[in-house]
């Protein structure tokens, strides 16, 4: 049983396309990051498990009951919101309980939520406070305890943190997994930060024109992005997409920028798919983390680039080389003195590369 | 000594621009009490000429001050001589005009709240149309309306009526209580209606719970808008009652205008007071609020 599905869903704002054919699955207990670039369809595609939005095709279970006609309130969910959306007239006990009164629930079972759900989120101090008494960082957790008391199957976050200062950001960020970590409950978060979406997420789907372009674990996001949109959405700064082909023979395989007579041999990739290698147009992908000044394993790659640009941030710095009139980043601790306009000795890992054919962008 | 010269015409320049300041600062003030007593004097001539008796107001000057506190023509205005034919005064009127804008004010807000909230929170296919059409109701000047109106009025059989006049004010309010809600609830996040549909609330207790509350502001604003558009409004007043149905506007002129033997000009100010203070008092109760509203920022939370 998944306990969230979604098939083959579009929607469409009048001629606008948002979403196109998306299809999903979410385990029980997982923690899915919707991430992409704003207008990606993400924030749509979460009003849509709500059941705020309505569809034009396509259907959404959740526990394997199909709610795509059902009203947001019995779709067993709670959601959080970027504004908080917490009630201005209301305290924040009335807030909390709101949607318990609405279900009719009896007093005892709204008493005792109430109490379990503030003390857990330190809040109960707060309970006679309207929200605009409140600072960001305890609206932010009355806005999770108002969806919390419902003991909802699926969590719903809107960039919930968005609205936060860098610092609280981090904080709430901490606050969020423990609390999945503790609850284990079913969540759906929508993020357009990367950072964000890597330190929650079980899983990420990455989104873009509204098509999901990766549905994969944090790791195999960074490692083994599926195009070059993941690959130049996440990381920061992003993946060095070296243009080039590749050549083959006698079994080796090596790849090679025009106007450079350096080789760099392609060893133990896993490719997809191994035909039709020799002379096609490829992009080579290498992460600036990726590139050393020393090198630390036997496999790295000796290369001789020239140093044109460094920006120093304090505990470390990028710095851009020059690869045969293609730029090159490189991220290097700070430590390190390099002399620009030179040409420097540098070291690709070729255990961390992705390559993507240059015509439809996809891994390869 | 070049830091001498130096602070030496820095001083004078300070005192210069001291002599400015202080120039403008009087001249500033010397306008504002300009303004403010022209704003003021007819009002002030309306109250002295209701307390004066009608000889003094022969004898003396327009502005002189009266001999005393004496309230028989406000006691003439409100409530008559005493006696039979040919004696108006505005006690009945009074009564007509609150009969007339209490629930004309009441409906026409409640009705724009509701179709403010429809129009930004529930948004459907041609809303904005709606809006577009609801807005040009603000530009149709009253005269246009007349001939139409009375013959609706005629139709639904209400003429010479305080329905008949809270029917049309509340419809001409419409566009404007309309416009001032829209406005506002565009304002107030639309996440805060998700929410409560999440949590299970419907339509109307969004509505009541969520927005209303809210509201205060803006209610404050449409009351004071609608209130004064109504109390004073002398052409559907006139248009579409007369005798005993009429508003206060409308015994006002008539009072002031079919008297048939010498003017009375102390009654006549008196009554056009009390016919303008219920607008007063609306002001100075409910801009109180207003303000209080408008700075403790409810909405935002």
């Amino acid at each position: 049983m998944k306990t969230l599905k979604i098939e083959d869903l579009s929607k469409n704002f009048g001629s606008t396309e948002v979403l196109r054919k998306i299809n999903l699955e979410i385990d029980e207990g997982n923690f899915l990051v919707l991430l992409g670039p704003s207008g990606c369809g993400k924030s749509t595609l979460l009003n849509i498990i709500a059941g705020l939005e309505t569809i034009n095709e396509g259907n959404v279970f959740i526990d394997d009951y199909n709610v795509s006609k059902v009203e947001p309130k019995d779709r067993n969910i709670a959601m959080v919101f970027q504004s908080y959306a917490l009630y201005p007239s209301m305290n924040v006990r009335e807030n909390m309980i709101f949607g318990l009164k609405q279900a009719k629930t009896s007093k005892e079972k709204i008493e005792q939520q109430l109490e379990k759900v503030s003390k857990f989120l330190q809040v109960d101090q707060l309970l006679e406070r309207k929200p605009s008494q409140l600072s960001g960082g305890q609206r932010q957790r009355v806005a999770i305890g108002r969806a919390l008391v419902r003991e909802p199957r699926i969590f719903l976050f809107d960039e919930p943190l968005s609205n936060l200062d860098a610092k609280l950001r981090v904080e709430m960020r901490r606050e969020i997994k423990k609390l999945h970590q503790q609850l284990k409950t079913t969540v759906v978060y929508v993020t357009h930060d990367q950072t964000e979406a890597m330190s929650l997420g079980t899983r990420i789907a990455i989104m873009n024109h509204g098509v999901i372009q990766q549905n994969d674990t944090p790791e195999n996001i960074y490692n083994k992005p599926s195009n070059t949109f993941v690959a130049d959405f996440i990381g920061s700064p992003s993946m060095n997409l070296i243009k080039g082909i590749l050549k083959e023979s006698s079994g080796e395989i090596s790849f090679s920028v025009s106007g450079s007579n350096v080789e760099i041999p392609i060893k133990d990739y896993e490719f997809i798919d191994k035909s039709n290698l020799n002379n096609k147009e490829v992009f080579f992908g290498i992460r600036p983390e990726h590139i050393y000044f020393k090198k630390s394993n036997e496999s790295d790659f000796e290369i001789n680039l020239r140093a044109d640009l460094s920006e120093y941030i304090g505990h470390e710095q990028i710095m851009t080389f020059d690869y045969a009139n293609q730029e090159i980043l490189a991220k290097f601790p700070s430590t390190i003195k390099i002399e620009l306009s030179k040409e420097t000795k540098l070291y690709f890992d070729l255990t961390q590369t992705s390559l993507f054919d240059a015509q439809t962008e996809e891994r390869i | 000594m070049q830091d001498n010269t130096q602070s030496s015409s820095y001083q004078q320049l300070e005192q210069k621009s001291k002599y400015t300041n202080m120039f403008l600062r009087w001249f500033l003030y010397f306008v504002l009490i300009l303004f403010a007593s022209y704003f003021i004097f007819p009002l002030y001539v309306m109250v002295v000429t209701s307390l004066k008796t009608m000889e003094e107001i022969r004898q003396g000057t327009l502005l002189s001050w009266p001999s005393g506190l004496n309230f028989e023509s406000w006691a003439v205005a409100w409530g008559g001589r005493g006696y039979g034919a040919g004696d108006t005064f505005l006690r009945p009127y009074f009564w007509n005009s609150i009969k007339m804008v209490v629930p004309a004010v009441f409906f026409s807000t409640f009705i724009g709240a509701m179709t403010g909230y429809v129009l930004t929170k529930w948004r459907f296919k041609g809303d904005s149309w709606v809006f577009l059409f609801l807005l040009f109701g603000c530009f149709i000047p009253f005269q246009a309306i007349l001939l139409p109106m009375a013959r609706t009025l005629g139709v639904l059989g209400i003429s010479n009526s305080i329905i008949g006049l809270v029917l049309v004010h509340t419809v001409y309010g419409i566009p404007f209580t309309t416009l001032f809600f829209r406005n506002y609830y565009v304002s107030v996040p639309t996440e805060l209606v998700k929410a409560a549909r999440i949590d299970g609330a419907g339509f109307f207790k969004i509505f009541f719970k969520i927005l209303l509350p809210i509201s205060a502001p803006i209610i404050v604003v449409t009351v004071i808008w609608q209130f004064t558009q109504i109390w004073n409004d002398f052409l559907f007043g006139s248009t579409f009652s007369f005798g005993e149905a009429a508003p206060i506007q409308v015994a006002l002129n008539n009072m002031v205008l079919s008297s048939t033997s010498v003017k009375e000009y102390n009654v006549d100010m008196a009554s056009a007071i009390i016919a303008g203070v219920p607008t007063l008092i609306v002001y100075v109760l409910a801009g109180k609020y207003f303000i209080r509203g408008l700075t403790s920022g409810a909405v935002k939370g």
